[in-house]
């Protein structure tokens, strides 16, 4: 089984309403505490926006699909948007099949994604 | 990326089903009923009705010197034998496989205390499958709508089995059903039975099932309340008279 070493999170702070999470690694089960903790970064008061990076993902299962599912109703209980890229093409096809996509706004580009923020 | 890091990231991609939009059943395992299966969508815990739950049960497996492959591997094969009288699991031919699916024939209690009599037919999608776990997600129609994760996995020295479902009722019926009518009690006590009898597969005995359960979303989702239009109670009621007569017809 993986262990929590083999992810890492990294907030940027954008601006005043919008955060990044740069993503490293596998998102599974054990991913739980470096998540939450990184979204506790990058939320404030102001944010309204949380932004997932995926580009430097490895491997996500099904517990790490279920951690997103916790993180957006996180977001959405502070009327925050949670939106992704960095996406490959076989993850987007999971978000399809598990339906994330239809809450969670998928972009090609940090800049895509920063626009829609806007 | 080196080759065998590139096969390495295939491999581990195989372990999820393929892009589905509705379910298609190839063939029906012998004795199930395809009801409620074809041709739905599957659910995410986004699009059921009822509070969202995480629930975790585990049970520890001391003294088994099976590793969690070997454990998973025969969970895998005796998915169904596993499972508390009146649960019913037909898995495809391929058996516990991305995409495949697993059909179901259940019960319900018609009021809390009274045995469970309410035919539910309907079935799941396997999500994803690993060595050592996998994930089934449930139809349109189906009591909850969500994934349910079965796991064994070593913690410090000790080996555990794991069922984690995340899931919300579907519907304002089945909400009303887990809430007053002893649905999650039967739905715990189902998982319950199942940790233990694969725990008593080998040679556990006398281990308690832990159970956790975190609300992570308490509202009730009143756009998702169409979703009754789907539920599998109701129309396995009204289709079990005319599967049980043709049954009488084909006997004779």
């Amino acid at each position: 089984m993986s262990s929590a070493k083999e992810v890492s999170m990294n907030v940027r702070k954008v601006n005043e309403k919008a955060s990044i999470i740069d993503i490293h690694g596998e998102v599974t089960g054990f991913a739980e505490n470096a998540l939450m903790d990184a979204y506790t970064e990058a939320a404030n008061s102001d944010t309204r926006t949380i932004i997932l990076n995926f580009n430097d993902l490895v491997y996500m299962n099904s517990s790490g699909i279920g951690l997103l599912v916790t993180l957006l109703i996180r977001t959405q209980r502070q009327k925050q948007s949670l939106l992704a890229y960095g996406l490959s093409e076989h993850y987007q096809q999971i978000f399809e099949l598990t339906r994330l996509n239809e809450a969670i706004g998928i972009y090609d580009s940090e800049a895509a994604a920063l626009a829609a923020a806007e | 990326m080196t080759s065998s890091s590139s096969e390495d990231e295939k491999s581990r991609e195989k372990s999820w089903a393929g892009p589905v939009s509705r379910l298609s059943v190839r063939e029906t395992p012998a004795g199930a009923i395809n009801l409620n299966v074809e041709g739905r969508q599957v659910m995410s815990p986004l699009q059921g009705f009822g509070p969202l739950w995480q629930k975790t049960y585990r049970i520890r497996l001391p003294g088994v010197t099976a590793t969690p492959a070997e454990i998973m591997k025969v969970w895998k094969e005796r998915f169904p034998a596993f499972q508390p009288p009146g649960n019913r699991f037909y898995p495809s031919v391929a058996g516990v496989e991305p995409g495949e699916i697993i059909f179901i024939e259940s019960a319900v209690s018609p009021r809390p205390g009274v045995l469970p009599g309410i035919p539910v037919a309907s079935g799941v999608m396997v999500l994803y499958a690993d060595d050592e776990s996998f994930t089934v997600m449930t139809p349109q129609g189906f009591p909850e709508s969500g994934w349910n994760t079965f796991s064994v996995y070593s913690q410090e020295g000790e080996t555990w089995a794991q069922v984690q479902s995340m899931c919300r009722a579907t519907d304002p019926i089945f909400e009303f059903g887990f809430r007053f009518m002893g649905g999650s009690r039967f739905q715990e006590e189902t998982w319950q039975y199942v940790l233990t009898s694969l725990a008593a597969h080998f040679k556990v005995t006398g281990e308690r099932v832990q159970m956790t359960r975190v609300c992570v979303d308490p509202k009730l989702q009143w756009s998702q309340a169409r979703n009754v239009w789907h539920n599998a109670m109701i129309r396995s009621m009204l289709y079990m008279p005319f599967h049980l007569a043709r049954k009488v017809v084909k006997g004779r």
